[in-house]
């Protein structure tokens, strides 16, 4: 790696872009443009990653004797807790969408911003806000009642600080649904001309599928963790039987939303993993309208499965069956995606640059991921592993090996675009096998314990339970490896980094026409879209043109 | 686009039924009507939140798409009630008789 920055882009370039065309922290935090926000998103998102990450480490650490010595059992319950509500509600549910859908949307449709821009900045101080009643909550005697906040224990048992992380959540939810607003009306009145629906890159029709899921459950949960709030304060009797109210309501609302918020963290990644794979197998993506349509069926019947996380609750057999049934559906245009994206690879004439290797990898976990979905929606079998370590593997195999592998895989394809520099290369592969080989060694084991019948959420487990936890462990600490080495060179690669031209790999978008940076504009002239998605095959302005030898993708040193 | 004006007798309108109805429900909450107490002040209740959608937020007015949004999420509102009650409906069956119906009967006392 070279230590002097290379130069700067030639006069022919235009040197104006988003990130220096003003200076001054004041123009960072009253920014109206998208690509800006979107990285004071990537900052703060960051931040709550490695605050959620230090409490799985801790956890794991515990994890390593039976008997558990380094934390207290009271403590383990705020470490599983607070490792919950820090990944979920403030770094997997705004990951992808408010850092690089953010960033991308107004790109890839042909606009200059997106629609309400000022409500943009809104959403990410919101989020602020929000994530700092959390933070508070985690400093002052922290939380403890599962992420999932089930009540009565979180409106009447619990002594550690619930109402302040309710709150954090309630006010973190209005920064989702804002992002939500802001990407449908974009999308839907924003689009160059030429941009038709089904000329829309995958990418938006997965962040259009979220953000429904956004805009129609996050109310949903955030007032049902309201009204748990306002239960643990003023006593009102909304869940507790003592006070009038009904603990399985409680369940019902909340999944209501918090399973639906399993397909906004995973349908964007599912985004990425559309726009990566045609690029780096250079054909045409295959079964485009499946799916667009896909990630919205994942959306709408994502809906009408909630209940299948209630099924040893005592909830009524009948619906348990429904909710059995209507779980397996789900699996369907799941499965399109995946048959549509290994149909794409069929005789494409694959490269293995880093995004793609992130990208088959999130093929692979979130297969897992999503089989073991079918074993939980299962009625009989999830007798057996209802809570187990099981759920906790297959939950991570689709938020950790699904969306995580997404974000991190979009972040790496989307890099020269975003800080006009390409990180290097083979280091970028190195980290993501380690990653991929960290986490599987992490969770596979999870599995196993799991059907052996360990509990989640125990501070010990029987002797015999050692070698599976401790691999886990070991596994655990590869995947830190694996997410520290991105951080270090992407971040090196900002100053250090070749220059990245507008389109190193290359790439059909409308993204990857406009000079990387882009301009605060992003696009000079208002793009016409003449030509159809994916269409790698007859792109001679890109140098790709059906049976002649393709360009192979630009790198950075090494 | 063009905003349409609605005049301030159909506001004091609207006003004066809304507190109609909160009057009425009051009364109703001091009536015994059995199985229909629940429904009859949930029926006031929406009927009231749907004159305030229609005029005080002008979707009376509004185009066409606006008004598509509003039915899919009281559409989106009637799955997640629906299905909840699948839930609470059928779950007395479970145990081997038929049990009246519960939908009433939501939060146990």
């Amino acid at each position: 790696m070279s230590k002097t920055p290379p130069p700067s882009p030639g006069p022919n370039m235009p040197h104006e872009d988003y990130l220096n065309a003003t200076y001054g922290l004041k123009s960072w935090l009253l920014t109206t443009d998208h690509k800006r926000i979107a990285l004071l998103y990537l900052g703060s998102v960051t931040v709550f990653f490695f605050i959620g990450g230090i409490f799985a480490t801790l956890i794991r650490i515990h994890l390593l004797t039976p008997t558990g010595y380094l934390v207290t059992p009271e403590t383990y319950n705020k470490l599983f807790t607070m490792h919950g509500v820090a990944m979920i509600f403030f770094f997997l549910i705004p990951s992808i969408p408010a850092v690089l859908g953010n960033f991308l949307i107004p790109l890839m449709i042909g606009a200059k911003d997106l629609a309400f821009p000022k409500i943009n900045l809104l959403s990410w101080y919101i989020y602020l806000i929000g994530g700092s009643f959390v933070l508070y909550s985690f400093s002052t005697g922290g939380l403890d009642t599962g992420w999932t906040f089930y009540t009565p224990l979180s409106s009447v048992y619990s002594n550690s600080a619930v109402t302040p992380a309710v709150i954090g959540i309630f006010i973190n939810g209005f920064s989702s649904i804002l992002t939500g607003l802001n990407f449908i009306v974009t999308i839907h009145t924003m689009r160059a001309p030429g941009m038709t629906w089904f000329r829309l890159p995958l990418f938006v029709w997965s962040h259009y599928a979220t953000s429904l899921v956004m805009v129609l459950g996050t109310p949903v949960v955030a007032i049902t963790l309201l009204l748990a709030g306002l239960e643990r304060m003023f006593h009102l009797g909304f869940f507790n039987p003592a006070l009038g109210g009904d603990p399985i309501l409680f369940q019902h609302l909340f999944w209501f939303y918090s399973h639906p918020a399993v397909y906004i963290m995973v349908l964007p990644a599912m985004g990425v993993v559309s726009e990566v794979i045609p690029t780096f197998a250079r054909k045409p993506i295959f079964g485009y309208s499946f799916i667009a349509g896909s990630s919205i069926a994942i959306a709408v019947i994502g809906f009408l499965v909630w209940a299948h996380h209630m099924f040893v609750t005592g909830e009524s057999t009948y619906a348990a069956l429904t909710f059995s049934f209507l779980s397996y559906v789900v699996a369907i245009p799941s499965a399109v995606k995946v048959f549509n994206w290994t149909s794409t690879l069929y005789k494409g004439s694959i490269s293995w640059d880093t995004p793609m290797v992130y990208a088959l990898g999130f093929i692979g976990l979130f297969l897992i991921g999503g089989l073991t979905g079918l074993f939980l929606a299962c009625l009989g079998l999830d007798i057996h592993i209802h809570d187990t370590y099981f759920v906790v593997a297959h939950f991570h195999y689709i938020m950790v090996g699904g969306a995580v592998m997404g974000y991190v895989g979009g972040l790496h394809f989307w890099w020269p675009k975003i800080t006009g520099r390409l990180y290097p290369e083979s280091l970028a592969r190195t980290a993501a096998i380690t990653l991929f080989v960290g986490f599987n060694l992490t969770f596979f084991p999870q599995f196993i314990l799991g059907y052996m019948g360990m509990p989640r959420r125990y501070h010990t487990y029987p002797p015999e339970f050692q070698v599976l936890n401790v691999l886990s462990t070991a596994g655990a600490s590869i995947l830190a490896l694996g997410y520290l080495l991105p951080m270090l060179y992407l971040m090196w690669s900002m100053r250090y980094g070749k220059v990245a031209g507008p389109n190193p790999w290359p790439a059909t978008g409308l993204e990857w026409t406009t000079p990387s940076p882009p301009p605060t504009e992003n696009f000079d002239v208002t793009p016409e879209v003449t030509w159809e998605p994916y269409d790698y095959k007859n792109r001679p302005d890109l140098g790709l043109t059906a049976g002649a030898p393709s360009p192979a993708p630009a790198h950075g040193d090494d | 686009m063009s905003e349409h004006i609605v005049s301030p007798k159909i506001y004091v309108a609207i006003f004066l039924t809304l507190m109609a109805g909160t009057a009425i429900t009051v009364w109703a909450a001091y009536q015994n009507f059995g199985a229909f107490n629940i429904v009859i002040a949930l029926g006031i209740a929406t009927f009231k939140a749907t004159l305030v959608v229609l005029y005080f937020m002008h979707a009376r007015y509004s185009p066409r798409r606006t008004q598509l949004v509003i039915v899919c999420s009281v559409f989106w509102l009637a799955i997640m009630l629906a299905l909840t009650l699948a839930d609470y409906q059928t779950r007395e069956h479970t145990v081997g008789r038929l049990a009246p119906p519960v939908i009433f009967n939501l939060v146990r006392t």
